[in-house]
């Protein structure tokens, strides 16, 4: 291997992202797979008090308490069902643990920072904080979200105003 | 080379922590000023300071060891006899002992220091230490070996140190700083062992030095600078007459100056080692820094059989798993009733084993309280000094033991309801004899075991709560009173945030942290504070907590689908309620006439806004639970049982839930929350 060759190797190594892919109702949406800890089927969740309606509650994970998020209701989907293909991502971001349900997992793809565009204005729906951009893979659009200030946006309720700082 | 030292700084503060509370338990005794007695005590001391003074400068704590020195002289001249240790004297050392300790908080958490008082009682310390050695001295023992401190003398010495000083963390470089402190020093560093370059092995000494010194230092103060190094050195000390003086003078040795010694590799550890100490200091420190708290030592020692008991431990889990194992190991068509049976047997071995190690685990956590009752003498005779008061301390129980975590939680409150007693409880003496108590004051701290709780009970015989006082100042302060308050509402008040009987702020208590702190810091370790008190005979304020933090005894409840726990602790009693014991206050909820009190009664479906199939009270049970505010009746649809739980934090992943103050696993691997009592007592 060359010098050059390996160069461009590191250069393309810097700007691709593997990412998980999944569903929330008829948009697809990616994430940093790094920041996935593992898939689990949905499971009965431990109900949590006066919280809002999209933290579903908790979960025990082999022993560590995980909260869980249902995102089709926090980007507010018009249905919400839970099936057999309903299934919760743990993910590890913030140096937290947080499983959010989607409706179902479908891939895992390479997209390089060129891939990325940036996405039009979309109004309250989602705030574009949390996006990334737009990718275009096979044919088809991928929203791709930056879930990190997700996860640790004080908006979405899952830490404390005061530790969110 | 360059060893890293800041792996042992915690250990060497750990140690040193440790030789403080040492000094200060053995100072604190009033046997130390028995001449003829507190040889031993002493001696113990002088070792504490020692150590410390060594290390100190090891570790790049420099100016501890330098004021440690002081400390170490004078306890030095105490126990050679030639002076006895006065009232003064033990003042001043305990002053020094709080000076190190702050000046080692100070260097770990990066936090400020107090440099005037170190100062202050450095300079205290000197001027003893100036005072005519022989004028406070007992009789007897005049024969003074050592040279007077105050005859120049001068030294001749040579320091042949082996090649394997350096492996040893010994620097020559402090050695020659320690002993230019004590006069002028010349110094000459042959190199005539020093190989070449290519065959120079970089971590031996190859060096030798012949260093001159000339000022008021004791042949045994010099030998002390090579104290660390004995071991690994051929040293001769020797003292110069004037004859040989001239002898030296005309010898053509070459004196350089003490920076000038040539010791490359040494110097190379020193400057590391006490940027990682800083360093060190400051990833310790701790975010709530908190004056005088020891709170962040990451390490616990452990006494050698709770380790030991822990190995057979697991040596009998090992044999029980093996045993399971072949039973395991049989067919299927083989598998009959004994096999059965025997598989039983080892599944209850196996638990028995679980329990046992579960219980050894914990086990090691555990601390004896006298950790914090020990430091409490010295607050108790500072205080009361202070005040003009006498008081007796009592401690009983020192030697239960509690969570580490616990404890340490617990130094801040114990330590403040000390205080109080002696600041507002126990009356002047005076006053005492006057209403026909003895002129000093006891102030009793007992830990006992009480199921599965550790109670400590803070009782003084002095003045006791004033009722009219207390409501007064409620009413002042625009404090909820209940109607015709019981004893017990009353204590509870000075609880409440804002509250402060004391006639005057003293810089005693009445600085604003007060006892609804306390309360705070005890009901955040799931433990409550009990409060009894007879006016004219004094106070007795308990406090009980669970054994440890990880686990709590509950009961578990139901409620539609969820379960709850709820901390046996606060549970006062269950019944099925009568329809004709609930009555409705228009606008307020229900209320439980409970013996003729009544109780505010909560449905939990509401509070957590469950799914509700059935409401009626009667079909249901009502548990009557009470916090350190209030009490209230928790209706649920079931008891289910009663059990030890593991607390699993909601705030790892999550934040805090009102009215939850953290999970646990059940069982069959559901979540189940645990009820926060104090919470809920207060939604009503």
């Amino acid at each position: 291997m060359n010098a050059a060759q390996q160069r461009e190797d590191a250069r393309s190594a810097e700007t691709r992202r593997e990412l998980l892919l999944f569903r929330l109702g008829q948009e697809e949406y990616g994430i940093d797979i790094l920041s996935v800890q593992e898939i689990r089927r949905y499971e009965a969740v431990t109900r949590l008090v006066n919280t809002p309606e999209h933290i579903k509650g908790v979960i025990n994970m082999r022993g560590t308490i995980v909260p869980i998020v249902d995102l089709r209701i926090k980007f507010n989907l018009p249905v919400v069902t839970y099936d057999e293909f309903t299934v919760v991502v743990i993910l590890n971001v913030a140096k937290r643990v947080v499983g959010v349900v989607v409706d179902a997992v479908s891939d895992v793809v390479t997209i390089t920072e060129d891939d990325l565009k940036p996405a039009p204005e979309f109004g309250a729906q989602v705030d574009d904080d949390y996006l990334d951009g737009l990718a275009t893979v096979d044919d088809r659009m991928i929203i791709v979200l930056d879930i990190e200030s997700l996860i640790t946006t004080p908006e979405l309720g899952l830490i404390d105003e005061a530790s969110a700082q | 080379m360059s060893i890293d030292l800041s792996q042992f700084v915690q250990a060497f503060l750990d140690e040193s922590f440790e030789g403080l509370d040492l000094m200060e338990s053995e100072l604190l005794d009033d046997e130390i000023l028995d001449t003829s007695r507190n040889g031993e005590r002493i001696n113990t001391i002088f070792r504490a300071a020692h150590s410390i003074k060594g290390s100190a400068g090891t570790f790049g704590f420099g100016f501890v060891g330098e004021f440690t020195h002081g400390v170490e002289t004078l306890l030095d001249q105490v126990r050679s006899g030639r002076r006895a240790l006065t009232e003064e004297a033990r003042a001043l050392l305990l002053e020094a002992v709080d000076r190190i300790r702050e000046m080692l908080i100070a260097a770990r958490d990066g936090s400020p220091l107090d440099r005037d008082a170190v100062e202050q009682t450095r300079s205290a310390i000197g001027a003893l230490l100036e005072t005519e050695e022989g004028a406070a001295t007992a009789a007897g023992d005049g024969t003074e070996k050592r040279a007077k401190a105050s005859a120049p003398a001068r030294w001749n010495i040579r320091f042949l140190p082996h090649r394997s000083l350096f492996a040893t963390g010994n620097d020559p470089l402090r050695i020659f700083g320690y002993l230019r402190d004590l006069g002028t020093l010349e110094l000459s560093c042959d190199d005539a062992a020093l190989p070449a370059l290519a065959e120079l092995d970089p971590e031996s000494c190859y060096l030798r030095w012949t260093l001159e010194l000339t000022g008021p230092a004791a042949e045994a103060q010099v030998r002390e600078a090579f104290e660390w190094v004995e071991d690994q050195c051929d040293l001769e000390v020797s003292r110069i007459d004037a004859s040989a003086q001239r002898a030296a003078d005309a010898s053509p040795g070459a004196a350089a100056a003490t920076d000038a010694s040539g010791a490359p590799a040494a110097t190379d550890a020193d400057e590391p080692a006490s940027a990682d100490a800083a360093q060190a200091g400051r990833a310790g420190a701790d975010r709530r820094r908190t004056a005088d708290r020891r709170n962040d030592s990451g390490s616990i020692r452990v006494a050698v059989e709770k380790i030991d008991h822990l190995v057979n431990l697991v040596g009998e889990l090992v044999i029980s798993q093996a045993m399971l194992e072949t039973i395991a190991r049989a067919d299927v068509d083989e598998f009959d009733a004994v096999h059965l049976e025997r598989l039983r047997q080892g599944l209850a071995q196996l638990e028995r084993n679980t329990r046992e190690l579960q219980e050894a685990v914990l086990g090691v956590r555990m601390i004896p309280i006298s950790f914090v009752f020990s430091r409490l003498p010295r607050v108790v005779r500072d205080l009361a000094a202070r005040l003009g008061k006498e008081v007796d301390l009592v401690l009983e129980g020192e030697e239960t033991e509690l969570d580490k975590g616990v404890i340490e939680k617990l130094v801040d409150p114990l330590t403040h309801m000390v205080r109080n007693a002696i600041d507002h409880g126990i009356e002047k003496p005076d006053a005492r004899e006057r209403a026909g108590k003895p002129r000093a004051g006891t102030l009793k701290l007992r830990a006992a075991h009480q199921g599965g709780n550790i109670v400590i009970e803070i009782s003084d015989d002095g003045a006791g709560l004033n009722r009219e006082r207390i409501l007064a100042k409620a009413a002042e302060r625009g404090l909820p009173v209940p109607e015709n308050p019981s004893d017990r509402d009353v204590w509870q008040l000075i609880c409440k945030p804002g509250f402060s009987t004391a006639e005057q702020i003293t810089d005693v208590s009445g600085r604003g942290v007060g006892m609804d702190v306390v309360r705070q810091n005890i009901e955040s370790l799931n433990g409550r504070l009990e409060i009894d008190s007879t006016q004219g005979q004094g106070t007795r304020m308990t406090i009980r907590l669970p054994l440890t933090l990880a686990i709590l005894d509950g009961m578990s409840v139901r409620v539609g689908d969820e379960i709850f726990i709820v901390p046996l602790t606060a549970i006062l009693e269950s019944l099925q309620p009568k329809p004709e014991q609930l009555y409705t206050i228009s606008g307020r909820g229900r209320v439980l006439n409970l013996r003729g009190d009544y109780v505010p009664l909560l449905s939990l479906r509401d509070v957590f806004h469950l799914p509700s199939n059935r409401e009626q009270a009667e079909d249901g049970i009502v548990v009557v639970v009470e916090s350190a505010e209030d009490r209230a009746a928790l209706f649920v649809d079931e008891l289910i049982a009663q059990h030890q739980v593991v607390i699993k934090s909601l705030e790892t992943n999550y934040r805090r839930v009102p009215g939850i103050s953290g999970a646990t696993i059940l069982g069959d691997g559901r979540v189940a929350l645990i009820l926060d009592v104090d919470m809920l007592t207060q939604m009503h």
